[in-house]
């Protein structure tokens, strides 16, 4: 950790000496225990705000559409895949970015961790190899690494950069091809099973759009749910409302979304969202083929028109 | 008129509650999944009180997130319109935090002041606030900070207190009298109200002020157009949990909600971390960016309302700093801003 730390800011360091970019988007130390936080460092002497832990988690990517500078941006597997699909759908181009790769472990769910010692409170925590070791006014505890991890992250094929500049630190094992296995139960669900589990997630939702506004792929100038000429859809929180909302957002990520679970991560009152994408991912791969941002050459699948694409649900439903 | 100090034992609450709920709405912290929340129950087990503080913010009960105004009918020229009713029940709100109930008494002045909105008050007149002091706050608390505590009563209309295996309540107003006269409530004895003490002195000295504010009005205003709010604001996702959450936040918006010629008109929670919250019918926004619209957010809360209403919108309760994604901190901002840091 303290090695990537070190790597990530020299690398920094040099790209702003050499004036490559003018901005560096990496993590710094947070507020408070467990927590890192989104940085944007301008100046060689602020590349010591940068650091890596186990609570980078936020998707970086998200801050990269409509810049206009060249940035360097600090990116974990799904940072980097989220930066591929921007690029293809022209909301970055290719020789603006400077990707400094970094191979990741899986980032550490703070809620995983605070429920393991609730209710006390948590006032300083350390990282080491594969525990986290936490301290409050009265307790000493170690966990591990392994079992904290955010449901993303525990899917994660990709735990390596699928492209960079500049590689900090040394490559990870790759992972087995995804096998799905998180959402085996909702997919066994009869139609109306499902809709009842998606019907009790939504429910929970209280429209601050967290999910939307921390989600790389979600840059529409304008949200189907801001349109007001005409309305969409309604303003509160009625069931119709939630559940087109969250439908809808799922869809428009189909064959886009690439796992990295910055939606539930910023959910505040928990609701399962990534059930839908996954089961979407699940559906897109098996039609398709195709797993979004691995590659700048692919064609995105929903993106584009082939004359023998099926069409029997349209034309005999 | 303040009533004597009483127990209530641990022991007994749950009877006492159960009688709260024959003859009132009750709204106090449940579990619900892996969050608590503030909602009506049906049983006193269902009620968490050993809880650091809910997800939400109590607004809801009082202020609701998406409230009918009127329903309305349209047939050949005439029109016709229903006002809802209010339950002639009386409410309960028990055991939320002392930040929250502070908290309260900025919604009443802006619902229940020069503009008197009859939704809001007439919940408010008809609900009793039943607080519990914090004896362990949060590391993300900063409620002496606002002016609060976190033993603070402001807000309240009944206080209680953990002292191990029972409660010590203290009538803040009338409004307290009837839930006192319950059989449930015993004497106050010497040993009790000196242990009271004890955990007041401690819970606050657990807690350290880490908001300077002294100068935050003026600087404020020096500080609007500088260019350090882009600075301030640059990780800012433009969500809307920090005002969602906030027990003092109370923007909303109207709409209609018809089919055909019958619908009906609602109030809905708004944000100003939204861009629809400023966009014109021209399609210009004046407050076009996130930068813009926190700005409005800490201006709003540290600047025009201590000036409108007498009181900051903020009581310090940290769920903006525990909730925000991207962890911009509240408490850091309003730090630098009151030092008058320029970019």
């Amino acid at each position: 950790m303290r090695q990537l730390t070190t790597d990530i800011r020299s690398i920094a360091r040099k790209l702003l000496q050499e004036k490559k970019v003018q901005v560096v988007i990496g993590f710094e130390r947070g507020s408070m225990p467990l927590r890192s936080r989104p940085c944007f460092v301008r100046k060689e002497e602020d590349v010591e705000r940068l650091v890596w832990d186990g609570f980078c988690e936020n998707t970086l990517a998200a801050y990269l559409p409509k810049r206009k500078e060249k940035v360097a941006i600090v990116a974990k597997g799904c940072d980097s895949r989220a930066v591929v699909e921007l690029i293809k759908e022209k909301q970055a181009q290719r020789e603006q970015v400077i990707l400094i790769g970094v191979p990741c472990r899986g980032m550490i769910d703070r809620t995983r961790v605070e429920a393991n010692v609730a209710p006390k409170r948590i006032l300083q925590a350390e990282e080491r190899e594969d525990v986290l070791i936490l301290k409050g006014s009265d307790f000493e505890q170690a966990l591990s690494r392994s079992d904290l991890l955010h449901d993303s992250c525990k899917t994660c094929t990709h735990p390596n950069p699928v492209l960079h500049d500049v590689l900090a630190g040394q490559p990870l094992v790759e992972k087995d091809g995804d096998s799905f296995s998180d959402i085996e139960a909702f997919d066994a669900m009869t139609s109306e099973e499902r809709w009842a589990y998606v019907s009790k997630e939504v429910d929970k939702c209280i429209r601050c759009y967290a999910c939307r506004n921390a989600c790389p792929l979600c840059y529409c100038p304008e949200c189907f749910v801001d349109a007001s000429l005409p309305r969409w859809i309604g303003k509160s929180t009625d069931a119709s409302d939630t559940t087109i909302f969250h439908l809808m957002r799922a869809y428009h990520l189909a064959g886009r979304c690439v796992s990295c679970g910055a939606c539930e991560r910023a959910c505040p009152v928990g609701v399962d969202i990534r059930k839908l994408n996954r089961k979407l991912q699940k559906d897109v791969k098996a039609l398709f083929g195709y797993e979004a941002g691995l590659s700048l050459d692919e064609t995105s699948p929903l993106a584009t028109f082939r004359p023998d694409d099926p069409e029997h649900f349209i034309v005999n439903p | 008129m303040s009533s004597p100090s009483k127990i209530l034992r641990k022991v007994r609450l749950a009877s006492f509650l159960e009688r709260l709920i024959q003859e009132r709405q009750v709204f106090a912290p449940v579990r619900e999944g892996e969050v608590i929340l503030i909602r009506e129950i049906e049983s006193p087990s269902q009620v968490v009180l050993e809880y650091p503080n809910a997800k939400e913010s109590p607004k809801s009960v009082l202020f609701p997130q998406r409230e009918t105004l009127f329903w309305y009918r349209a047939e050949k020229g005439k029109a016709e319109v229903d006002i809802p009713r209010d339950k002639e029940q009386g409410r309960v709100l028990f055991g939320i935090r002392p930040c929250d109930a502070r908290g309260l008494l900025l919604l009443d002045k802006v619902f229940g002041g020069d503009c008197r909105d009859p939704y809001y008050v007439g919940k408010r007149a008809n609900t009793v606030v039943v607080s519990l002091g914090c004896d362990d706050p949060n590391p993300s608390c900063f409620c002496l900070s606002m002016g609060g505590g976190p033993c603070s009563k402001e807000g309240s209309d009944l206080f209680l207190l953990d002292v191990g295996d029972r409660y010590v309540a203290e009538g803040v107003n009338e409004k307290s009298a009837a839930l006192l006269a319950d059989e449930t409530f015993e004497k106050l004895d010497e040993e009790t109200a000196a242990l009271a003490e004890k955990v007041k002195r401690a819970s606050g000295a657990s807690m350290h002020p880490v908001v300077l504010k002294e100068k935050l009005v003026e600087q404020l205003e020096r500080l609007f157009n500088d260019p350090v709010w882009k600075d301030l604001t640059e990780s800012c996702l433009g969500c809307g949990i920090c005002t969602y959450l906030c027990p003092t936040c109370h923007c909303f918006d109207l709409c209609d909600e018809a089919a055909g010629t019958t619908g009906e008109r609602i109030r809905v929670w708004d944000s100003c971390q939204f861009p629809l919250f400023t966009q014109q019918a021209s399609g210009f926004n004046p407050r076009p960016t996130v930068k813009e619209r926190f700005r409005q957010r800490i201006m709003h809360k540290f600047s025009y309302l201590p000036e409108t209403q007498t009181m900051p919108g903020c009581v310090g309760c940290g769920r903006c700093v525990t909730e925000c994604p991207v962890n911009l901190d509240i408490r850091e901002v309003v730090t630098s801003l009151s030092k008058g840091n320029a970019r």
